[in-house]
């Protein structure tokens, strides 16, 4: 009887087997074919592809991932470099910079100087900016809410608690506010969202600095944690009362209300692509002599600027052995901030002012290769006349190791044409 | 046995009834000596990696880590206790819905329900399983936690929010109660098919017995079958805690990701396996993600103990021999 009882303890037992037996036997099929498409697809060195490509690997933040993968993709049709972007999180790019198994990183917070000790000499170059919104969850606003950086620090922080505080009403004296407990929302991921939007508390408000600080992942004082943009834009359309931080590009997407914040100079902006834009205007000048990008933007005092806005950053190796490769990633990017300029702003991101474009390539002037360590940019280039159309850019060569690139291009003539490219635009 | 000097030494002692026989035997009992080791060796890996890496965070905060409850990456300042409270507390309060519930489907299934009736039900529940913990979790913001907002958190807060503190406010929705209620859904399937098997195994001559002797139905089933199947029960809602330790998307979306500890039901928590999804992809700086591996670690351990106290419970009551 005993002996049933252990029985009756793993029911199934040989059903297990079974499945085991199945599920082994599938794996080693799956093995077999895996290894054959290996075998016939691994004749080219590990680096290029069977057409003779240059991979190119990149890993970092989310948020500028639809328009890298834009850049990249439509670069590689008619280049013979294919670039690999990851979009693993700000910290896992600065992570996989750190451990060198990647050949450029991508983040939104700015590199950190413990960070930047451990890969002395990376460079962060802007790309787009971008801003956060705040969405809530208000019934039949007639208008905007309108907040300023001390009522927003002020609801983070739990030290406003009613949507019926006198602070907020004075702001809106035209709209109907009902008698609600404000329900804050924040990100429970760590982010680049979270980090500009703390960035900008932590510069409007001294009690948010004693308090919270600034960062990736902070420790929230009040609310409720949710998991990326689309869990805190869920659990705001849910909860009556609630307010939350979002990216703008995913708040105009999904047609999310969105709070007018004041200003430096005490406008009510609303976000908007040309106020974010508007934040990063005249800040050329602020730019240290070392080309150094990593500042903040935040609370901008500029004109019409929306103050919550931040640019992401492509980070960038001071050096790259392989000149096939610094060259390929360099001129990517150049030709991603002077030629495809537009793409930005389909996107729904705000695009830098052509001259901190031109400033972040003069950056990149320093950066070398081989083992002459020479620059692979002409240190005596003017990308601002290419930019404008004066001179025309130079062309870098980048050789295919294994079989020589092809004259014809490996998209056919027919798709290059009807090719992708929805506005018509000429590459 | 004395045969250790000859050719098998090492495997006449690991193996002690296959190292005679013929070749083929020995090459056999050798294989399978490689499969039963690859999970243990595994394990040894995998415990002897998160303590390296979080080596720098035990040094720097020692036992602290446990009994801290301030976590505040800005500052550099690391602390498990509200996560740990969080996991604990929501699986136990996950245990504690879906062990009746299991159990009664259960009986139900296996003792009263008409055939036709019993198929599709246990259909159903097995299928529970193999919806995806996003899945769920999408659920749970959208139906589970307003409906519980409003119908159950928020008159209960208002009625004795005052008085209970296990029900005081404010109702967000987003809570631990919320968390334990997903973790309990999706554990009932693991827990009932188990209860539902063992309840089967139950000999039918034991049941018939006991209603010869002019027991009812409620007798037969409360002092029969339910003690005969105790051990397997056990091992069916140890399994469930398992799954409930370690379940990570769906409670992180609707548990709230606060790192306090609160006495209400009401109120958000954190769990550990929340934490470790939520920040690490983006946790830069060795300290950080050194206190991201400890957590890691001592989940692990937490599981460990979990697991080592079931199997001493099922070998207690299975030693008993039900009633």
């Amino acid at each position: 009887m005993a002996d049933r009882r252990i029985r009756g303890r793993i029911p199934g037992g040989w059903l297990t087997v079974a499945r085991l037996g199945i599920l082994v036997s599938v794996l080693l099929a799956l093995s077999a074919c895996w290894s054959t498409d290996r075998d016939s697809s691994a004749e080219g060195d590990g680096d290029s592809d069977s057409v003779g490509r240059l991979t190119i690997t990149g890993a970092g933040a989310t948020f500028p991932f639809p328009i890298y993968s834009r850049w990249f993709s439509i670069y590689s049709r008619d280049h013979p470099v294919r670039i690999n972007y990851q979009s693993i999180g700000s910290g896992g790019g600065i992570r996989q910079m750190i451990e060198g198994t990647v050949d450029f990183g991508a983040t939104d917070a700015p590199l950190t100087e413990e960070d930047l000790d451990r890969i002395p000499g990376t460079l962060s170059i802007p790309t787009v900016l971008g801003a956060v919104v705040l969405t809530y969850n208000l019934p039949d606003m007639a208008r905007s809410l309108r907040l300023d950086g001390e009522i927003i620090a002020g609801i983070f922080l739990g030290e406003i608690t009613r949507w019926r505080d006198p602070r907020i009403l004075a702001m809106n004296p035209d709209v109907e506010i009902p008698d609600r407990d404000i329900i804050p929302v924040h990100r429970s991921d760590g982010s680049g969202t979270t980090y500009v939007f703390t960035d900008y508390l932590n510069e409007i408000s001294p009690a948010w600095r004693t308090r919270v600080g600034r960062g990736n992942a902070v420790r929230w004082p009040t609310g409720l944690g949710a998991r990326g943009n689309e869990g805190v834009t869920g659990q705001v359309r849910q909860s009556p009362g609630a307010i939350g931080y979002v990216e703008q590009v995913f708040a105009r997407q999904n047609n999310l209300p969105m709070a007018d914040v004041r200003n430096r100079r005490g406008q009510f902006v609303a976000p908007s692509i040309e106020a974010t834009t508007r934040a990063a205007d005249g800040l050329a000048e602020r730019i240290p002599d070392d080309d150094d990008f990593r500042l903040s933007i935040v609370d901008a005092d500029t004109e019409g600027a929306y103050p919550i806005a931040a640019w992401t950053y492509l980070l960038i190796a001071p050096h790259y052995r392989d000149c096939n490769r610094g060259r390929a990633i360099l001129e990517v990017i150049r030709w991603a901030l002077l030629e495809r300029a537009d793409d930005v702003r389909d996107l729904n991101y705000a695009p830098l002012t052509l001259e901190i474009r031109v400033r972040a390539l003069n950056a990149l002037k320093t950066v070398t290769c081989g083992t002459d360590r020479r620059p692979i940019f002409d240190p005596d280039r003017d990308f601002m006349a290419e930019a404008i159309g004066e001179v025309e850019a130079p062309e870098l060569e980048i050789e295919i190791d294994g079989e020589p690139e092809p004259e014809s291009d490996p998209v056919p003539p027919s798709e290059l044409e009807a090719g992708a490219d929805p506005d018509g635009r000429q590459y | 046995m004395a045969g250790s000097t000859d050719g098998g030494g090492l495997l006449a002692r690991l193996l002690p009834s296959r190292s005679r026989g013929n070749l083929q035997d020995q090459i056999y009992g050798l294989i399978l000596l490689v499969f039963g080791l690859s999970l243990p060796v595994l394990f040894l890996f995998i415990v002897l990696r998160i303590g390296s890496e979080s080596q720098l965070a035990i040094e720097a905060f020692g036992w602290g880590f446990i009994t801290s409850q301030e976590w505040n990456p800005v500052l550099r300042e690391f602390g498990a206790l509200p996560f740990i409270f969080g996991t604990v507390v929501s699986s136990f309060l996950a245990l504690v819905i879906a062990v009746p519930l299991s159990v009664g489907l259960a009986i139900f299934l296996t003792e009263l329900a008409p055939r036709w009736l019993a198929g599709p039900i246990a259909f159903a529940t097995e299928l529970l399983a193999a919806i995806p913990s996003v899945v769920y979790g999408l659920w749970g913001i959208f139906v589970m936690v307003p409906w519980l907002r409003f119908t159950i958190q928020e008159p209960l807060s208002r009625r004795f929010g005052d008085t209970i503190p296990f029900l005081e406010g404010p109702a967000y929705g987003f809570s631990m109660m919320s968390g334990a209620v997903i973790l309990s859904i999706m554990i009932i399937p693991f827990i009932s098919a188990v209860t539902r098997e063992v309840l089967d195994a139950v000999p039918r001559e034991q049941r018939e017995a006991s209603l010869a002797l002019g027991a009812t139905r409620w007798e037969m089933t409360w002092q029969v079958a339910l003690p005969y199947a105790m051990p397997g029960i056990i091992g069916g809602a140890i399994l469930g805690l398992g799954r409930a330790l370690g379940e990570t998307m769906a409670i992180t979306m609707v548990i709230g990701n606060r790192p306090d500890i609160a006495a209400s039901l009401f109120a958000p928590g954190y769990t550990m396996a929340s934490v470790l999804a939520n920040e690490f992809t983006e946790a830069t700086g060795a300290l950080y993600l050194s206190a991201l591996m400890e957590i890691a670690l001592i989940l692990f351990g937490i599981t460990i103990i979990v697991n080592i106290m079931a199997q001493f419970l099922v070998w207690r009551v299975a030693k008993q021999g039900g009633r």
